[in-house]
């Protein structure tokens, strides 16, 4: 008896909860024309790319934070961030992964990153964050025969200046919302990936972010354009430290397809929830937004939310290309104190513009759940359709959950259906579970799996299997 | 504005017999409107519907005082014919006519509240205007035990003798124990261009039923808000219907508390538009205890350049458990220029409960026109059976069967 407490209690505590003890160069403490400065010049910026941070850090001083959504958390001080912060290791740039700091590596194991000859095996390239900069890419050499550029963005920035500069902010520009108007001024790295026209990427292409330092904002950049006719399916995972302090994440993630070009983004994100008082904790407010740009273009996200303290996100779609198809799907998992406000928005403007939108929320504990979605048929998207589907699993009646759609039609010729509901897993499901010999527990994961299928199915094959485990991890205590 | 909202208010005041402490009230009331002004896009629950807005570009300056002393000529000719009822009539916002013929006097109590002020908490602005410009406000009492054996119809009449006037409006009912009432609100404006704004006030104790049915359906231009707060007992029911239809502007607010077990409120719908008219509809159904339930169906159609909004929440909180709460708004949109928005919300907060939502919004399905159609119907007309057929569905939810025929006959949809 006592040996399987024991087993539960390590499982209840943070899997991926340890942090790597590396030298950090950091930027001064707090948010100035100057950090923003440093940044720029320790990245060895061109200027047009400095005076974007400018203009951004320009506009972020005359917005105010936002209040309108239903987690709420207390006041972030941004001056006493750090803005800029890179393993002192980066000085001098390793040739290879051999050269890699051994601690950077045995962290990257614990987590289960195929950074070496699994990634090989696995046929995953990796473009692996460590706090704010990109330390390794495999993989680049095969993806480049191909044509497709996938590098950390400081170094495309360096490389590749016409196309970052043409697309960089044209989905979510400097003058944007409180967040994604940080991000501008003050992003560190990210990944920057290009799919040229005409080419299909063979291999998914995978980041796994990790936050380290405290009191570190995160401010990641990513940019992925796909080209004329291309396809491109992009992971997204992240994992983090324990930490007691709250930390911010601010992401902004540019997504642009044009004609007949494909993109599938899908994110498995596993921060640090804080602990079951909710202490702790990230917040993870994200500025998502793909531009299907081109005729017949089609973008799809998938997320997995089961992490951070506070998750705030809606990524979007703007269907402006005639035919172009928008997606989402998702998940939202919250226990004990964690906070969700998340969903989409589907802004048709294209004619014959389809979007449809899966959301799948379970919150237990005395967690809170909201989703918050927008669709938008305007009066030129003719003949346009969407389908919005949202359901709320609740455990216990301590916890919330929370629909609000927002759904605005302007043309006739387009019809936009939306339903929701809200349940518990019922009685009779776990007896029948239970009388074939599961446990309570294995009981609600398979039903919330079951619960969660529509979505689970959306992931690559090699995220499918990690989220199904995730699902059952998070809600792990939430029984009983 | 300001100015205009001072001297009106003094002018009223002026006509009033109040007492300091009463004057007092008003005046803060009057204060918390001039900070606020009218709602705007700014606010959440205004989003879909800009009043500010709407009431400069339909009316311009407005003005709050309206002569109460000389009384005006009820013309009987707005009399719903064939259905025996018992009369409310205002005329411009003033009460012209009380008869309860069909009723047992010692029943009913008709109470003069207008010096007593009650709050309500639907925190807009337009609470405040019409805390500080109402002029007299009466509180129906129906006893215990007593079941009205007609309905009760309130005449909202106005007459091409205002222009441009904001009229507040406002009546509390309390329907005491086992009781019942019927409740038509008739809206018939031959005036134009003026702000209505109407507060009524339900209390329903323990098994008492209130059925409201408020009907706007003769055309005129004068823009109207009416809000509904219902609290309602243990085992009390309350059936709302609406037909938003005349007007140019008209958002109707429900707010609905169902504090007692087995506690139900049921909400019907239709919004039906043409020209440039702009309609909404908001509920809020709050579950605060077990075993309460909520149907709500709201279905709109929408022709020319007219827009229709619904907002609807349920809010289900922690002790609400076996709550039922289902919603569902549909909208035809038949030109190009018509707009449909929604914000169908739920916020839960309890496990053991069902509750759902749909919103759907589309044109008319051709294949069905066409269907009709091969059957020897014109398009004019398959298109009209279809809307009936449409419309028909949230009448049938009408519970009564006397008004129902009666609602039916008012929109000219047949059977």
């Amino acid at each position: 008896m006592d040996q399987r407490q024991k087993e539960i209690d390590n499982l209840k505590d943070y899997k991926y909860g340890f942090s790597t003890d590396i030298e950090s160069t950091k930027a001064p403490k707090g948010l100035s024309e100057e950090v923003i400065k440093f940044i720029s010049n320790i990245k060895k910026e061109p200027k047009w790319m400095l005076d974007f941070r400018l203009k951004a850090f320009e506009r972020f001083k005359q917005l105010k934070e936002p209040d309108w959504q239903k987690p709420k958390y207390p006041k972030i001080d941004y001056q006493d961030l750090y803005y800029y912060s890179a393993p002192k290791s980066m000085d001098d740039k390793p040739k290879s992964l051999d050269e890699l700091d051994p601690k950077l590596l045995e962290t990257y194991k614990k987590l289960g990153i195929p950074l070496q000859e699994q990634a090989r095996l696995n046929g995953i390239a990796v473009d692996a964050v460590f706090d704010s900069v990109s330390v390794a890419t495999t993989f680049r050499e095969e993806l480049s025969k191909l044509g497709i550029i996938f590098c950390p963005i400081s170094e495309a920035i360096q490389n590749h200046p016409e196309l970052v500069k043409k697309y960089l902010g044209s989905v979510i520009p400097t003058t944007d919302h409180f967040f994604a108007t940080l991000n501008s001024a003050v992003f560190t790295d990210g990944s920057f990936a290009y799919i040229p026209e005409g080419v299909r990427c063979p291999m998914e292409l995978s980041t796994y972010f990790r936050i380290n330092a405290t009191n570190t904002g995160q401010f990641e950049r990513t940019l992925i354009v796909a080209d004329k006719r291309s396809y491109v399916s992009y992971l997204e995972g992240c994992t983090a430290p324990m930490r007691d302090e709250n930390q911010l994440h601010a992401a902004n993630v540019e997504l642009i397809a044009l004609d007949e070009a494909e993109i599938k983004y899908s994110t498995v994100q596993n921060w640090y929830p804080g602990d079951k008082d909710g202490k702790g904790g990230i917040y993870n407010f994200v500025t998502k937004r793909g531009l299907c740009k081109g005729k017949n273009s089609k973008i799809s996200w998938t997320q997995v939310e089961t992490g951070s303290a506070i998750t705030w996100k809606y990524p979007s779609c703007i269907l402006k290309g005639d035919n172009s198809v928008g997606e989402f799907y998702s998940i939202a998992i919250t226990n004990n104190y964690q906070k969700a406000d998340t969903g989409t928005k589907m802004i048709h403007l294209g004619k014959n513009t389809k979007s449809k939108i899966i959301s799948k929320g379970i919150s237990a504990g005395f967690s809170d759940m909201t989703y918050r979605g927008l669709v938008d048929i305007s009066s030129k998207a003719s003949n346009s359709n969407n389908y919005t589907q949202c359901d709320s699993l609740l455990m216990g009646n301590k916890c919330g959950a929370h629909t609000v759609p927002y759904i605005k039609n302007k043309n006739s010729e387009s019809s936009i259906a939306h339903e929701a509901t809200t349940s518990k897993i019922s009685e009779e499901q776990l007896h029948y579970c239970q009388q074939r010999g599961l446990s309570a527990e294995e009981a609600v994961g398979l039903i919330v799996n079951g619960f969660c299928k529509e979505v689970l199915q959306q992931l690559p094959m090699e995220f499918a299997v990690e989220a199904q485990k995730l699902v059952g991890i998070s809600l792990e205590g939430s029984v009983g | 504005m300001k100015e205009q909202l001072q001297k009106d208010f003094n002018n009223i005041i002026k006509n009033l017999s109040l007492s300091q402490k009463d004057i007092e009230i008003k005046k803060f009331y009057l204060d918390n409107f001039i900070n606020r002004g009218f709602p705007n896009r700014r606010e959440e629950e205004w989003k879909f519907s800009d009043l500010n807005q709407i009431i400069k570009k339909n009316i311009g300056e407005l003005s709050f005082y309206s002569d109460y002393t000389s009384t005006n000529k009820v013309d009987t000719s707005v009399f719903v014919d064939g259905l025996e009822h018992n009369k409310i009539v205002f005329i411009n916002g003033r009460i012209e006519k009380i008869d309860f013929d069909y009723e047992k006097k010692d029943k009913i109590e008709i109470i003069d509240q207008s010096e007593s002020i009650n709050k309500f908490n639907n925190n807009n602005s337009l609470s405040d205007l019409n805390n500080a410009f109402t002029n007299k406000s009466f509180k129906i009492l129906v006893k215990k035990g007593y079941q009205f054996s007609k309905p009760l119809i309130i005449y909202h009449t106005t007459n091409s003798k205002i222009w441009s006037k904001n009229i507040n409006l406002r009546l509390n009912f309390e329907l005491d124990k086992d009781s019942s009432l019927r409740l038509i609100d008739l809206f018939n404006d031959t005036s134009e261009k003026n702000f209505l704004n109407i507060f009524y006030n339900f209390d329903l104790k323990e098994n008492s039923v209130l059925k409201n049915y408020k009907v706007d359906k003769f055309e005129n231009k004068n823009i109207k808000y009416s809000f509904n707060n219902i609290q309602q007992d243990k085992n009390s029911i309350s059936e709302t219907f609406i037909l938003s239809s005349g007007s140019n502007f008209f958002k109707n607010e429900i707010n609905c508390n169902l504090n007692g077990e087995y506690s139900s409120a049921f909400v019907n719908g239709i919004l039906s538009l043409n020209n440039d008219k702009h309609h909404e509809i908001r509920t809020i159904i709050n579950h605060l205890t077990e075993n309460t339930k909520s149907y709500q169906l709201i279905k709109s159609v929408l022709e020319e350049s007219s827009k229709a909004a619904y907002q609807g929440k349920i809010f289900v909180n922690s002790k609400a458990q076996k709550t039922d709460g289902y919603q569902l708004s549909k909208a035809i949109l038949l030109n190009k220029d018509s707009e449909f928005n929604a914000k169908p919300e739920l916020e839960i907060y309890a496990d053991d409960v069902k509750c759902s939502h749909g919103s759907s919004s589309g044109s008319l399905n051709e294949n069905a026109i066409f269907y009709l159609m091969t059957r020897g119907l014109n398009y004019h007309q398959s298109r009209e059976l279809l809307i009936n057929g449409f419309l028909l569905d949230v009448v049938e939810k009408i519970t009564d069967s006397e008004i129902k025929n009666l609602i039916k006959n008012m929109i000219g949809i047949k059977e």
